[in-house]
């Protein structure tokens, strides 16, 4: 797996001219499917994981999942991008919470 | 998709610089500051904000000069480390800038960790620790800031040279049907390096979880192996040592924490078996090496040993992780994994070809001039120089920022643009398009399984432990000749896989002079990186030289040139 989206929080970036996950992917892989104006990945196998479409989202609402063969199910990992820092949730497959902050510019 | 008419798009500026990375920013600015009347363009496939090797971001500077070090001790180091040959030249005019770029940077918000007194924290002996995880954006703000255009989601496909004077380049769209003809005075390529030439690590819905970028595809080699530029030491491939399954760097591990290779046995391998060559300071081909031979031989998996570490420390390497590579955290997590409590199991990468770890790429001059004229290159497209990293692909981006404008300046300031052949515009357009109209053919993922079969089973892959012999060498050239003949029934449903049909395009031109440069060196010089089987030993007396090689009349012509010692002193001592 790669990337996916909780559609009740994704509000298709409405009035910008091109949704922010889709406008930074390093692959080009996302994309609007034109019928319901969501965003949607065009093929999994084809993502990186480097969470840039994450970060880029102001509503949370894309999660990486790591491909199965590598990781199993359950686990999470969620950035919250603020103006100096990244603020790190991570909950492992037991259910225990991590929470990171880093400050990443002066 | 089927596509009508694209329309073509002219453009016209000052100085190019094709690839907005790393390299490619960092030039951006430092031309504006060199002569700020030059207009700056940028063309890069993805977004600049986040896109090539920092997308994700970085946690460490891995070449600095730290205090007691010296641009001649960096030299030596990276000398040795190479296994004695090296452009000198080249790598000591990077050594000599590297802590200028890296405050200035500093000074653009990059925060660098500090000890009590204020001073860098070094992590090894050329390393400063970072928390980078917002580099790119840092950098591409400031190529912005410095009044560089860009146009992004731009693929460049080929350069436009005429007598061997770079004009500008050719691009396509993948959001709107339009190909870009740019006219320069000056072109930087700064593209990066090469991955998925080999079969990866992983496969299926795995297979781009690699280390690096997967859509940093060859590009620059392969744009100017076909405009006939000369490339250097395509066979000195570079093989990262990762932990196993998600490719995230050891360097962290390794140089950050203390953590020690051992194998099944727990045997502290490099010790006992490499202290001649300097244990776990070994090469770096050495250190790919070693581990691979013990997982040949039946003594793996091989481990990094991080059960030493406290739970603090664990906090701060997952902190470290996310500053660069977030999703070993996260696999971590998932697989209810503890360093603290076992060991990262660790192999090597597919071969990647990167001239800022290694040194594949463009033979260029100390201004970072490449064989054609007007050309600059900088960074992992650039070769001669290896251990660039981040620091080094600044300083080489500056320098060929400042080289670009004072060729501008002294030989074609005054140019006027000519009226480029609009026949020739045409035929070229239609070439990049073709994958669009071909209704039935092959599709480019198809063809990219098909290069990575041939290269990793007959050409040292993963499968082989690197390894390769003059027989198979010649399988390798053979079976891709027929595939490149094969490239004119690639096809493609909509501009993204178009593409993906230029990616594999690249990447399979970037093969075929890669196999001609392992077949024409006959000594071994970087295990691992470049073993060959006929030729077990290396052999200083015949081949302490670079392999180089030009496109000429569509046959790759091998040229020899000579190595030159600036640094006295043992080449195989750091
Ligand atoms: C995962 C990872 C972690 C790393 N960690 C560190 C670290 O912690 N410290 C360190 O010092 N070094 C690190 N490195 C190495 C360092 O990041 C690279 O050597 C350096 O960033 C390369 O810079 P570059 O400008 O050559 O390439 P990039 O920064 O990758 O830039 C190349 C650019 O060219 C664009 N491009 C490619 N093809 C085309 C085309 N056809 N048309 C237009 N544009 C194109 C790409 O999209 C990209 O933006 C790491 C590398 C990786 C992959
Ligand atoms: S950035 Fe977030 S809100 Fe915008 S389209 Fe993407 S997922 Fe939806
Ligand atoms: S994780 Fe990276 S590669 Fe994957 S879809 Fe998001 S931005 Fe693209």
């Amino acid at each position: 797996m790669s990337v996916i989206f909780d559609y009740n929080q994704c509000n298709s970036c409405r009035g910008k001219d091109e949704p922010f996950c889709v406008k930074y992917c390093p692959g080009d892989l996302l994309s609007v499917d034109s019928e319901t104006g969501r965003p949607y990945i065009r093929n999994e196998a084809d993502c990186w994981d480097c969470m840039v479409c994450v970060k880029s989202c102001p509503f949370g609402a894309i999660e990486t999942r790591l491909p199965y063969p590598l990781a199993s199910y359950e686990a999470s990992l969620k950035p919250r991008v603020l103006a100096d820092r990244i603020i790190w949730h991570l909950k492992d497959a037991s259910g225990r919470e991590e929470v990171f902050e880093i400050k990443n510019l002066e | 998709m089927k596509v009508g008419r694209y329309k073509v798009e002219h453009l016209q500026t000052d100085l190019l610089i094709i690839g907005g990375g790393t390299a490619g920013c960092f030039a951006a600015v430092k031309a504006k500051e060199a002569a700020p009347e030059l207009d700056v363009l940028i063309l890069e496939k993805a977004h600049i904000e986040r896109s090539g090797c920092l997308a994700a971001g970085m946690n460490a500077i891995n070449a600095y000069i730290n205090p007691g070090e010296t641009p001649e001790s960096f030299v030596r180091y990276v000398r040795a480390d190479s296994m004695g040959l090296i452009r000198e030249d080249l790598v000591l005019s990077i050594a000599r800038r590297l802590n200028e770029v890296v405050r200035e940077v500093e000074g653009w918000g990059l925060p660098i960790m500090k000890d009590k007194e204020g001073n860098y924290l070094a992590r090894g002996r050329w390393n400063i620790k970072i928390n980078g995880e917002r580099l790119k954006p840092i950098i591409a703000n400031k190529a912005l800031e410095a009044g560089a255009r860009v146009l992004n989601r731009a693929v460049v496909t080929d350069l436009l040279v005429e007598e061997n004077q770079v004009k500008g380049a050719v691009a396509f769209s993948v959001r709107k049907q339009v190909f870009y003809v740019v006219q320069a005075r000056a072109v930087i390529v700064a593209t990066g390096g090469a991955a998925g030439i080999y079969r990866p690590n992983n496969q299926g819905s795995a297979h781009h979880k690699m280390w690096y970028p997967p859509f940093n595809t060859g590009a620059g080699y392969a744009m100017g192996i076909r405009a006939g530029a000369e490339m250097t030491s395509f066979e000195m491939r570079f093989i990262a040592l990762r932990t196993k399954d998600v490719i995230a760097p050891t360097g962290t591990l390794a140089l950050g924490f203390g953590a020690k290779q051992v194998n099944s046995r727990g045997e502290r391998f490099m010790a006992e078996r490499y202290a001649h060559l300097g244990a776990e300071g070994a090469p770096t081909p050495w250190r790919v090496y070693g581990p691979t031979q013990e997982i040949k031989e039946g003594r793996g998996p091989v481990f990094l040993d991080t059960t030493h570490l406290s739970e603090e420390e664990v906090r701060e390497l997952k902190k470290s992780y996310l500053n660069m590579y977030p999703e070993l955290v996260l696999a971590w997590a998932a697989n209810d994994f503890n360093p603290a409590e076992e060991p990262i199991e660790i192999q090597g990468t597919e071969p990647y070809i990167v001239g800022g770890h290694t040194q594949s790429g463009y033979w260029i001059d100390v201004n970072r001039q490449t064989t054609i004229d007007g050309l600059f290159a900088a960074g992992d497209v650039a070769g001669g120089a290896p251990y660039k990293f981040v620091s080094g692909c600044w300083a080489e981006g500056a320098i060929a920022a400042e080289s670009a404008a004072e060729y501008i300046r002294k030989k074609r300031g005054k140019e006027e643009f000519q009226e480029i052949d609009s026949r020739q515009i045409e035929v070229k357009a239609e070439e990049v398009f073709a994958p669009l109209n071909r209704s039935d053919g092959v599709r480019p993922h198809e063809m990219e399984e098909s290069l990575q079969k041939i290269m990793d089973e007959y050409a040292g892959g993963i499968s082989r432990y690197y390894e390769m012999n003059e027989r198979e060498l010649s399988i390798a050239q053979r079976k891709l000749e027929k595939l490149k003949n094969q490239v004119k029934y690639l096809t493609a449903g909509d501009l993204h896989e178009l593409m993906n049909c230029h990616e594999v395009i690249d990447r399979i031109d970037v093969a075929r002079v890669l196999v001609k440069h392992l077949q024409y060196r006959k000594e071994t010089r970087w295990p691992a990186y470049q073993s060959n089987l006929d030729y077990p030993a290396l052999n200083d007396r015949e081949w302490l030289k670079f392999v180089n090689s030009r496109y000429e009349n569509g046959e790759i012509k091998i040229y020899e040139r000579p190595y030159e010692q600036l640094i006295p002193g043992d080449r195989y001592l750091p």
